[in-house]
């Protein structure tokens, strides 16, 4: 019966775990299958001997805020019984606070050990009326005690932990430009848009805004840039032969947008910039595209647009977004370039 | 207005996996053209659509959309439900059309957040 600690495959047995189930399970259900006994149980314990008073308990318990205290035999070493407040009342009400522990003690022990899951520990919680359990180790030697309280406990520090973690990572990718040094710093991602792919439309300028927001632009900024690339894709997917691809170079204070096709190329530029003219066919507009917003659209949401095509040969769109104040991208660069400046 | 209050005005079906229903949501908006979503629409509102394919969604994160109601009754296909699923939007079907959705959430205090498409 003794399993390894590092089990894994334990930790859901004798349930079968549905996709539908598994979607419905909360992280601290999946906790309670993940964390052990002893990663939440209370170490540091009093233990009492059979042979001590039921006044020796009363100390115990007064001293150290204890509500039940395990009993350990003197010579053997092992767990013999589990005394608690309730016992001690019941003494008391005999007028008998005089008399050994063990003729008081429970001695019909429910325990859990050390490498059970927490769900062994809450099953046992629920079908008996105790309120702690003794925790032994492989040997059968106690070495810690585990009441409701302490996995609480547990389950929200592991839950912070996991909190911080993604804090941490958001930090990490926010703070990119100031950790890295050089003279001139930029990330850029580039993706490959297939032509007539409506079902990956959108995809990129998906990831992009994702991507801004973990680097710590707000809603707004992530919003326009977003837009702007969405639209820009949406025009590779309908208009090209080949499709096309998209590079976005994000630097602390600009955000410069590359979209290139081979083709075919716009045949009139003034006209295809302006609003509500528009080349798509029936089955696009159909989809929801195709007003002749587009590009109106795009140059709205950018601070510069530059739109270079030659029919036959193919499209460039360059897009640029200015970053002022706190949207430039870490705020340790923008204080090194002020410190810069000031010397 | 929270995802539950919506439902409850537009006697929709909730299509998406129950998410955080507090999301508030401040106007609404209306349209077909997804183009003109991305250009008229502000941020925080229930979208009213009578288009089902994934690009809707999509129009709908860029955009920060709080929630899209589908209107006369409409259901999308699995690839739009899967897609919300994954960008947390709240899908709703409705048996009414736009126009007396528009009329219902409007009379319940949501204003309008469609910004006019021209520039002048």
């Amino acid at each position: 019966m003794a399993n390894s600690p590092s089990d894994n495959s334990r930790r859901f047995q004798n349930k079968v775990i549905t996709d539908e189930l598994a979607g419905n399970i909360t992280r601290v259900e999946e906790l309670a299958y993940i964390l052990q006994i002893e990663d939440v149980m209370t170490r540091d314990i009093k233990t009492l001997t059979p042979d001590n008073t039921m006044l020796d308990l009363l100390e115990v318990l007064k001293q150290y805020h204890v509500s039940g205290v395990p009993i350990i035999d003197d010579s053997t070493k092992e767990l013999v019984g589990l005394v608690s407040t309730e016992d001690l009342i019941k003494c008391l009400a005999n007028d008998d606070a005089k008399a050994p522990i063990k003729s008081y003690m429970a001695t019909d022990l429910i325990t859990v050990k050390t490498y059970d899951f927490l769900t062994e520990a809450l099953k046992k919680f629920s079908r008996t009326k105790v309120g702690r359990l003794p925790v032994l180790d492989k040997e059968e030697k106690l070495v810690g005690i585990i009441t409701k309280g302490d996995i609480t406990n547990g389950i929200l520090r592991a839950l912070e932990k996991e909190y911080q973690e993604e804090e941490v990572r958001r930090y990490r990718a926010s703070h990119l430009f100031e950790d890295i040094e050089s003279d001139r710093s930029s990330l850029i991602l580039r993706y490959n848009i297939a032509h007539y792919d409506f079902t990956s439309g959108g995809k990129a300028s998906s990831n992009i805004k994702r991507a801004l927001l973990r680097l710590g632009a707000n809603a707004q900024l992530a919003r326009r840039v977003g837009i702007a690339i969405y639209e820009a894709e949406m025009n590779l997917i309908i208009h090209t032969s080949n499709g096309g691809s998209i590079h976005v170079e994000i630097e602390p204070t600009q955000i410069s947008v590359y979209v290139w096709d081979n083709g075919p190329g716009i045949e009139d530029v003034e006209l295809a910039l302006k609003p509500g003219y528009s080349t798509a066919t029936e089955e696009v507009r159909e989809l929801g595209f195709g007003a002749g917003m587009g590009l109106v659209n795009i140059s709205r949401c950018v601070d510069e647009m530059d739109l270079q095509s030659e029919w036959g040969t193919g499209t460039h769109l360059t897009l640029k977004i200015y970053l002022k104040g706190e949207d430039i991208f870490g705020e340790g660069y923008q204080k090194r370039q002020g410190e810069d400046n000031e010397s | 207005m929270n995802i539950n209050e919506l439902i409850e005005i537009t006697e929709g079906t909730l299509l998406t996996e129950p998410i955080d229903c507090s999301k508030t949501i401040r106007g609404g908006c209306g349209a077909d053209l997804m183009s003109d979503v991305l250009a008229s629409i502000q941020p925080d509102a229930v979208l009213l659509t009578g288009l089902c394919n994934p690009q809707v969604v999509r129009t709908s994160q860029m955009s920060d959309v709080a929630a899209i109601v589908f209107v006369r009754g409409k259901t999308p296909p699995e690839e739009t439900i899967q897609l919300a699923n994954e960008e947390c939007i709240p899908l709703i079907t409705s048996p009414y059309g736009m126009f007396e959705l528009s009329g219902r959430l409007f009379q319940a205090g949501l204003p309008s957040f469609e910004r006019p498409i021209s520039d002048n």
